[in-house]
């Protein structure tokens, strides 16, 4: 029976940086509050019109904000060696992956989630919308984290990395958007929307088996570089 | 029949021996190929009756299908190719995945723009967003993602684990993907040809459109052994075998 506890301090350490930096976990909610107030701008600042694209707005603000984010997932680990540590450590590289993920999730996905009702306000969301934004954010987020881990663990120490990973990640991620772009449609239009939600459950249920497994290969290969 | 196929396995990790392989194959089926598309594009184009709906504008199926069928059955080529490199460390299978993305995204190239073509008359525009033109496009960003990877990473070993990785990852997605883009939104008729329903198309339209995707296969693999060919002259420039037979050839 292997310990826990180098996972716990893995968990603890990251926290304690990223507390220490609070700038940085701003950064991806300036970006998702800034990307949400250039559509009025550039569109039509007509509330009828930004309630009709308004769960559009927001999930692909979410997704871009999570991508921008993912960079920094493992970077500054390999940066000063502690990832090939990490890696050398007898507890499986993808129970690793997995904290690091779930870190990634509560800096990105879960600040994103909470601030995405007011954006709906903003952007003049239809009532009915609200409850399905908040959900869908609760269950797409984390896959986008764990498919994004995939794409870190390939690009870390590239130098052109960061133009590379949206490039391999955005693909992946259309299957979330369409399912949760289209909850949020059905909380709208007052119809069921569980069924979508179910969707994102059963993607998120699959990427939680088999994306830690794709990045954990993918950072010993980009280590071994 | 088993420890024929092992041995032609264990062969073709080789490159000197797949060179030589595929130096025997490839005429084969250039031929086979040649001869299989000349007869369907002549009978699709020429002699087949045209559709009583679509006119002759359907006649463009004998070139969209194929490639499209054959970009996505490209892709998961290339994805088997990095299993195997990545399980049992065959390099000549990282070469042939590398060979292939290339080819699989001009492939799906093809379908788009024959598709835009046909879409045009038929539905009266070039583009709209649905779901099998939608996932064709998704099929060439992945495409793309693999071939970014290429680009990106110097070391070629690091490279060729790294695309298979992600080949990989992108093969268990694209059904998904396939789905909830069909669910999302559909326009595109239904599959023409499934394998467990009869066809419903006419057989005159039907059995040319067969010769011309056996076709198009037969000339994947020439597109493929050729582009593999050349890497491995290429990386093997410096071994004996490759020098001799490249004075052979320069003496002839």
């Amino acid at each position: 029976m292997l310990s826990t506890s180098p996972l716990m301090a893995l968990f603890k350490r990251d926290l304690l940086i990223a507390f220490r930096n609070r700038g940085e976990l701003l950064n991806p909610l300036m970006f998702f509050l800034m990307v949400a107030s250039l559509f009025p701008l550039a569109v039509t600042p007509d509330p009828k019109f930004l309630g009709l694209i308004a769960p559009g707005i927001i999930w692909v603000g979410a997704l871009l904000a999570t991508l921008l984010s993912l960079d920094l997932m493992f970077k500054s680990d390999y940066e000063d060696g502690s990832l090939e540590q990490i890696i050398l450590q007898p507890q499986p590289t993808l129970l690793f992956v997995l904290v690091k993920t779930l870190l990634h999730w509560l800096m990105a996905g879960l600040p994103l989630t909470l601030m995405a009702p007011l954006l709906g306000v903003m952007l003049a969301l239809p009532e009915g919308g609200y409850l399905p934004l908040v959900l869908s954010l609760l269950l797409g987020t984390p896959t986008l984290s764990l498919l994004g881990a995939i794409g870190a663990g390939l690009t870390v120490g590239l130098k052109k990395g960061g133009m590379l990973m949206p490039l391999l990640i955005l693909p992946l991620y259309i299957p979330v958007l369409i399912f949760a772009a289209s909850s949020v449609q059905a909380g709208i239009d007052g119809n069921a929307y569980t069924g979508h939600l179910a969707f994102l459950g059963a993607y998120l249920a699959l990427m939680l088996v088999l994306a830690p497994v794709a990045s954990s290969a993918a950072l010993k290969i980009s280590i071994a570089r | 029949m088993w420890s024929a196929l092992k041995r032609l396995y264990h062969q073709l990790g080789s490159p000197k021996w797949f060179y030589e392989i595929t130096t025997r194959w490839s005429p084969w089926f250039l031929w086979i190929g040649t001869a299989l598309m000349l007869v369907g594009v002549v009978w699709g184009l020429a002699f087949a009756p045209a559709d009583y709906l679509q006119g002759n504008s359907f006649r463009i199926i004998y070139i969209h299908v194929p490639a499209a069928l054959l970009s996505q059955s490209a892709y998961i080529m290339m994805a088997v190719a990095g299993l195997v490199g990545l399980v049992w460390k065959m390099k000549m299978s990282f070469v042939v995945g590398k060979t292939i993305a290339p080819i699989g995204a001009s492939l799906a190239v093809i379908a788009l723009v024959t598709g835009a073509i046909w879409g045009k008359p038929t539905w009266g525009t070039w583009w709209v967003w649905d779901a099998r033109l939608t996932s064709m496009l998704i099929l060439l960003f992945l495409y793309m993602g693999v071939m970014a990877i290429y680009n990106a990473i110097e070391s070629e070993e690091m490279a060729n684990k790294a695309a298979a990785v992600l080949a990989l990852v992108g093969s268990i997605n694209i059904p998904i993907i396939k789905y909830s883009v069909e669910w999302w939104n559909t326009l595109h008729q239904p599959a023409t040809i499934t394998l467990t329903k009869k066809p419903t198309m006419a057989p005159e339209m039907f059995i040319p459109l067969v010769l011309t995707i056996i076709g198009f296969y037969c000339w994947f693999v020439v597109w493929v052994f050729a582009r593999t060919r050349n890497e491995i002259l290429w990386r093997e420039r410096r071994t004996k075998w490759v020098k001799s037979l490249l004075s052979m050839g320069a003496n002839r």
